[in-house]
């Protein structure tokens, strides 16, 4: 279970937010939703420790991540899948390299080992024919794929979705997001999703948080969210082309 | 207050590295490519650099030694001992800023803007002993062998020069260029090698490392590893005659 508690964050004198309070529990899926330039992806990165808070706690199972060892954080980040806005595929390497990398360095598997369970997550993307063709020849739903692919490979208990349909034409936004459902349903993963697409949110998430005028302004389920009487989410829902009601 | 709060920055990553040398597993396939790119691949225009310098150094000091009483062979001793001292060292040094820095910089900073650094984090590696420590240990193996590629390519260039020039025979030039060889001269030379590999890299690494802002950001971070890396070169290069001649 990963818990935030009082969390606030500034950039110089900039604050982003302050007394984010939230508890996401297993199995189930969060979405993070706002404004653009709200600090959604910031917040999302304090939970596995990519950025450190000014005050207030990140437990991921009882632990305060900010205050683990070196060693110990790597081994918890580990256990955390993200997958990035852009993807961030490296591009020296070919797409199939790409998902194989945690393995290569995190197991002691022989290649043929390797070589299957890379196989096994491109296909869980679809992506199983993709041979070895470099990052630069993938299009944007097929390098989130491969991102997915990589995330996933190493099994983690965790998932984090940085805008997982941002630039995607509707028909591979959905396929996408039927991914993150078949995710979080058959592998049993926590997953956190920073998006603005509402149409994902209601399809996707179990519970939502709205970030808004720098704080966490509302937090709940996606039943609850129906019926919110906030100002404010309303006023954001309604602006998405996919409206709640 | 900027220079004193980078300067903060770039011992902390120093300090880091050194930290994260030790893990060998994460770094070595890197520092063998690293070698390959920095050494091997720099070849070429460090070889033709040295070349042309010591073509010029020898038609230039003919120009100017027209006095019958001083022998020929001092031509060889001029060329040879400013070649080994002083210009195989400090030409290809600058050439390397340009080169090999500029590529450390424009890399590391496209991986941060595109969020590979941070990828490579969130996987529970290190990324500074993936892609710093890597960086650095190949400057300290290759630029020795850059400096003496040079330098051989140098004396032959300024030998070359010699005789097609008709100044004076390539027995003559090497006669003199042997009078006055010092093995400590040789001992200088490699050692500014290592000090301005070590001044291109970890600058270009620093830069490129916490480069922010997209293509412009990664722009100016590339643009300030090849002026610093310059500029440090000329500097380290008065320090280390100053102390050690």
């Amino acid at each position: 279970m990963i818990e935030i508690k009082n969390l606030k964050k500034s950039f110089g004198n900039n604050l982003v937010w302050e007394n984010v309070n939230l508890t996401i529990p297993d199995g189930q899926t969060l979405a993070i939703i706002g404004k653009s330039g709200c600090g959604k992806s910031v917040l999302m990165k304090h939970i596995n420790a990519l950025l450190t808070p000014d005050s207030g706690t990140v437990t991921v199972d009882g632990k305060n991540v900010h205050e683990l060892s070196y060693v110990d954080l790597r081994i918890l980040r580990q256990r955390f899948g993200f997958l990035f806005q852009g993807a961030a595929l490296f591009d020296s390497i070919s797409a199939f390299e790409n998902v194989a990398f945690p393995l290569r360095y995190f197991t002691k598997w022989p290649e043929e080992k390797i070589q299957r369970r890379v196989m096994e997550c491109l296909e869980m993307v679809n992506l199983e024919n993709i041979g070895d063709k470099g990052t630069a020849e993938l299009s944007g739903g097929m390098r989130k794929r491969v991102g997915l692919a990589r995330a996933i490979v190493l099994e983690p208990d965790y998932l984090m979705y940085d805008e997982p349909t941002s630039g995607l034409d509707p028909e591979t936004s959905d396929e996408i997001n039927d991914l993150i459902i078949h995710m979080s349903d058959n592998l049993n993963i926590t997953s956190i999703v920073v998006t603005h697409d509402m149409h994902s949110v209601l399809r996707i998430s179990d519970y939502a948080a709205f970030l808004d005028e720098q704080k966490l302004s509302w937090y709940g389920t996606i039943d609850e969210m129906r019926v919110a009487k906030h100002e404010r989410l309303k006023s954001f829902t309604k602006a998405s082309e996919y409206q709640i009601d | 207050m900027d220079i004193f709060y980078d300067f903060g920055r770039y011992c902390q990553l120093l300090y880091q590295a050194i930290r994260s040398s030790t893990e060998v597993k994460t770094y070595y396939k890197n520092f063998v490519s690293e070698m390959i790119k920095t050494g091997y691949d720099s070849l070429p225009i460090v070889m033709l650099a040295g070349a042309f310098t010591g073509a010029v150094l020898t038609i230039q000091t003919s120009y100017q030694l027209v006095s019958p009483v001083i022998p020929k062979s001092t031509i060889g001793a001029i060329v040879v001992q400013s070649i080994v001292i002083e210009l195989a060292a400090v030409i290809s040094g600058l050439v390397l800023a340009g080169r090999v820095g500029a590529r450390i910089a424009t890399e590391l900073g496209t991986m941060r803007v595109s969020e590979q650094i941070d990828a490579i984090e969130s996987m529970g590696f290190n990324s500074i002993s993936f892609l710093v420590v890597p960086r650095v240990l190949a400057s300290f193996v290759m630029f020795p062998v850059l400096y003496i590629a040079a330098a051989s390519c140098g004396i032959g260039g300024g030998a070359l020069a010699g005789v097609i020039s008709g100044q004076l025979p390539a027995a003559e030039f090497l006669k003199g260029g042997r009078e006055y060889f010092l093995a400590w001269d040789v001992v200088f030379g490699l050692t500014k090698a290592v000090v301005f590999g070590f001044v291109i890299t970890s600058i270009s690494c620093f830069k490129g490392y916490y480069a922010t802002g997209g293509a412009e950001g990664v722009g100016k971070a590339t643009t300030n590893a090849a002026v610093l890396s310059c500029i440090y070169i000329l500097l380290s290069d008065l320090l280390l005659a100053a102390i050690l001649l």
